[in-house]
């Protein structure tokens, strides 16, 4: 058993599994607290509704967000012992960072808002969960540092054959760090705009379905009242809102997208040239593009091959038009890296093990990074699409609601997942496409500061162990993902009512009032 | 009595100071909230109000807890990534079931009240209770296995298979965490709550402290008696001091003091767990030559510099919210303060007020 492969599998899993829980964390942790802002200024009942019910779900997401980053911190060191070691020195203090100034605020914070409703002030009870809101987003700017300096390491100099510090600010600003971590908010600001947007449209449909709304002889919508799960006008307001602001919250999460995403694309051509050239080898190839181009707005990255093309030295590389002789830009850079980094790995069994002196290939997994660069653009793309549908539906305030199709409705749930994919997409194609470094050579720097993948992993750990740990990780990931999908589509059907029990409830009959109940148990 | 500090270098001796200090914050906090959820067991809570009860004493405050171990894990790693590379790569299947029972302890305090379904709270309240034990088994054995060393060659690899770490160090100081906890768990309840439920606390914890106290005892002494120096000697008599007050607070019956007295117990004994280590961090095994230390292990001056302002500004802001949530959250708590459990689907099908 192969450890270096198998470790490899598990971080990947891993990561991406704690990816499809953090971005719903950060958006809708910001969208929640808008909500709650907007009720305490306003003190409409609808907001009070939409905090108490996209807060639910929040939290019953959040806890798995937290559990998987356990996992995320752990196996840097169990599986990874030789990375941990040769970058500690600069890797480390970000992490560090993270815990102390981001995640102790998220978690302490988090537990006053959840259990400070009628204990604290509504002003401070809305600082809190604005405080664990905007932890989660400092923790994010710390984890996109760690991740950046992996991909263009800066603030370092060799001391004793390892990268040593040597400059702080230059790692918290590292330039790939300030375009990555905005594009990773904008998808995430995309990924709960999407989540507004399904759940609001089920409910609307759901509503309609029931009988509850009708469309009158005008043609415009007639919202009714069922007293049972209290589906009142209110509850129509709730969930017309949240579609409308979920549209437009994920349209602003992909204009993000794209135009960070843009500035991105630009680093990139400098700092990993290898990793642009893997993903836009094919994008001059006939047919294959073209319909990206046509159908997406991932025609614009082609534009930006064109725009990239201004930049003077890149211009031999880029000049090759086509797939069959951009085969080219890559032979092109490919002596480039062999001379500056070596064709073979060292000789070094302890370090490589049984790749020791093998040679190394430059060129990641075109497919992955082909595909991956394709489908993350796609997916953010056909996602933004649906938001201007759902805007166009809803234009005419007090008149529309959503159609009575239900294959719309189903479209709408499934469509929840097109900007979780595309995060996931955007990941695996920026950490699959720095291989075969784990921590990538930045050109401008000292050519000696790089790790192959190959000698990350932990040497004294053997293959058995790491397949343990995938397995057993992987099973209970599986099981998790299940639960969580469950509670959430359970709360969903139930709706407002799941959050806000006081709203069917009679506080004679289920609690006598001379009892002092907590407002919120767990 | 601080000579041997004398030879050593300032900033790493510092961070092992600030790791101690994040592993020790862990060590007490999560301590009472771990022995909390291990009390959730039906060999000590009656019935389910009680085990909400009990998990509502820790709800607001178990996630902030937890974060003293991922910052515990961190700063080892920003300021002795050899340390943690050697230690966490060393006990790999260990630290997977950790992890595995931080997981399902984790998201069972969140879900377990989410479905009102005899089976679904009782597999919750099974994967608190056992994964608290299985947690506080686990990071009671890493911490001894840290202070009593591994087989580690020259490179800080562990040698002799994947379970070279069995040793009577693992029972001594799995037993140490879970014996703490549960008596600070039973604390924490005995303080927390009122009725019946504080008195069975009370009366458990009076009857079980010499008992669960013994395995962390003879840890501390062990550690003296190999490596200890007059001030970790000091730390031990304090700690002892702390324990009988603590018994002695806690049978006149004031429950807060007693509470303090066992967290300060915790504090001078782990502490004096990790002065007798110093300055190593992680001994080898099998040569003295490999032995992990304050030195050997460390980061540069300069990274340790920078976090040693991040620490400055950040442990002061942190000690003064966490106080504040445990103000905020003071109450004592009944079974009659507990509402009564839901279920969301029933809740859609009643009719509004």
């Amino acid at each position: 058993m192969d450890p270096l492969e198998i470790a490899r599998w598990q971080f990947g899993i891993t990561t991406v599994y704690h990816f499809m829980m953090v971005p719903l964390t950060l958006g809708l942790g910001a969208v929640v607290t808008g909500f709650y802002i907007a009720y305490i200024r306003t003190n409409k009942p609808e907001y009070k509704r939409m905090t108490k019910f996209w807060g639910k779900l929040y939290l019953i997401n959040f806890i798995m967000g937290v559990a998987t980053g356990l996992v995320q911190e752990f196996q840097f060191g169990m599986a990874w012992s030789e990375y941990s070691r040769f970058v500690g020195d600069v890797f480390g203090a970000p992490l560090a960072m993270e815990g102390l100034l981001a995640f102790f605020v998220e978690s302490t914070f988090l537990g006053l808002w959840i259990f400070g409703w009628d204990k604290l002030k509504p002003k401070i009870h809305a600082a809190c969960l604005f405080m664990a809101v905007a932890a989660s987003w400092l923790s994010a700017y710390f984890i996109i540092v760690a991740n950046s300096w992996m991909q263009h390491p800066v603030g370092v100099e060799m001391v004793d054959g390892r990268p040593v510090l040597n400059d702080v600010w230059a790692v918290l600003t590292n330039n790939t760090a300030m375009v990555a971590y905005p594009h990773a908010l904008a998808g995430a600001v995309q990924v709960a705009g999407g989540f507004l947007v399904g759940i609001a449209w089920y409910k609307l449909w759901k509503r309609r379905r029931d009988g509850v709304d009708t469309i009158g002889e005008n043609g415009k919508v007639v919202v009714g009242q069922q007293v049972e799960g209290a589906r009142d006008t209110t509850d129509f307001t709730v969930w017309f809102k949240s579609l409308r602001i979920g549209a437009m919250v994920g349209l602003i999460g992909f204009l993000g997208t794209a135009f960070t995403g843009h500035s991105q694309a630009q680093l990139m051509i400098e700092q990993q040239p290898m990793k642009m050239a893997a993903a836009e080898a094919a994008c001059h190839d006939g047919t294959g593009f073209s319909v990206l181009s046509l159908s997406s707005p991932g025609a614009q990255n082609c534009d930006e091959v064109q725009a990239i093309l201004e930049i003077p030295g890149l211009l031999s590389f880029l000049a090759y038009e086509d797939f069959t002789t951009n085969v080219a830009g890559i032979t092109t850079l490919m002596p480039i890296y062999e001379e500056t980094y070596g064709t073979h790995l060292p000789d070094d069994p302890e370090l490589y093990g049984e790749r020791a002196g093998s040679e190394i290939d430059y060129l990641p997994l075109m497919e992955v990074t082909y595909y991956g660069f394709r489908g993350m653009i796609t997916l953010g793309g056909v996602s933004a699409l649906s938001f201007l549908y759902v805007l166009w539906v809803t234009r005419k305030k007090g008149e529309g609601t959503v159609p009575e199709a239900k294959w719309i409705s189903n479209l709408a749930i499934a469509g929840i997942l097109a900007p979780f994919g595309a995060n996931i997409l955007g990941w695996v194609f920026t950490e699959m496409g720095r291989q075969p470094f784990v921590v990538a050579p930045n050109p401008d720097g000292n050519p000696a500061i790089l790790m192959f993948t190959a000698a990350a992993v932990s040497p004294g750990v053997s293959g058995f162990e790491i397949l343990f740990s995938l397995v057993s990780l992987a099973l209970v990931y599986a099981a998790l993902m299940v639960v969580e999908i469950y509670l959430l589509a359970k709360y969903v059907k139930a709706g407002v009512v799941a959050a806000m029990p006081e709203l069917v409830e009679d506080p004679h009959q289920d609690d006598h009032d001379d009892r002092d109940v907590l407002a919120f148990a767990y | 009595m601080f000579d041997f500090f004398a030879d050593q270098p300032l900033l790493p001796t510092i961070w092992f100071a600030v790791v101690g200090f994040f592993w020790i914050g862990y060590i007490t906090l999560d301590g009472f909230d771990l022995g909390v959820g291990m009390l959730m067991s039906r060999l000590f809570a009656k019935n389910e109000k009680e085990r909400r009860l009990l998990l509502n004493t820790i709800g607001p405050v178990w996630d902030g807890n937890e974060v003293w171990l991922v910052t515990a894990g961190a700063a080892t790693f920003a300021a002795f990534p050899l340390w943690y590379a050697s230690l966490f790569s060393a006990l790999y299947i260990p630290l997977t079931l950790t992890l595995i029972a931080l997981i399902f302890r984790a998201v069972g305090i969140e879900y377990r009240g989410k479905k009102d379904s005899a089976r679904w709270i009782a597999g919750w309240n099974l994967a608190i209770s056992l994964g608290s034990l299985v947690i506080a088994f686990m990071i009671g054995a890493l911490l001894a296995l840290t202070s009593t060393g591994l087989p580690l060659n020259a490179n800080g690899d562990r040698v002799g298979g994947a379970f070279a770490w069995v040793t009577p160090a693992v029972l001594m100081g799995g037993l140490a965490m879970v014996g703490l906890s549960l008596v600070m768990g039973l604390a924490f309840v005995a303080l927390k709550t009122d009725g019946e439920i504080r008195h069975r606390a009370h009366t458990l914890l009076l009857r079980l402290l010499p008992l669960l106290l013994l395995p962390v005892t003879g840890w501390v002494l062990y550690l003296q008696f190999t490596s200890g120096k007059a001030l970790s000697w000091a730390f031990t008599v304090v700690a002892a001091i702390a324990a009988v007050g603590a018994w002695t607070l806690l049978k006149a019956g004031h429950e807060g003091k007693g509470f303090a007295a066992l967290a300060s117990f915790t504090v001078f004994g782990v502490s004096a767990i990790f002065l007798a280590l110093y300055p190593n961090v992680l001994p080898s095994t099998l040569n003295e030559a490999h032995h992990l230390t304050i030195s050997s292990a460390s980061s540069s001056d300069y990274t340790l510099t920078v976090m040693s302002w991040v620490a400055i500004f950040g442990v002061p802001i942190l000690l003064i919210y966490q106080s504040w949530t445990y103000w905020v959250f003071r109450q004592r708590l009944t079974v009659d303060h507990i509402p009564t459990a839901h279920d969301v689907t029933e809740l859609a099908r009643r009719i509004s007020k």
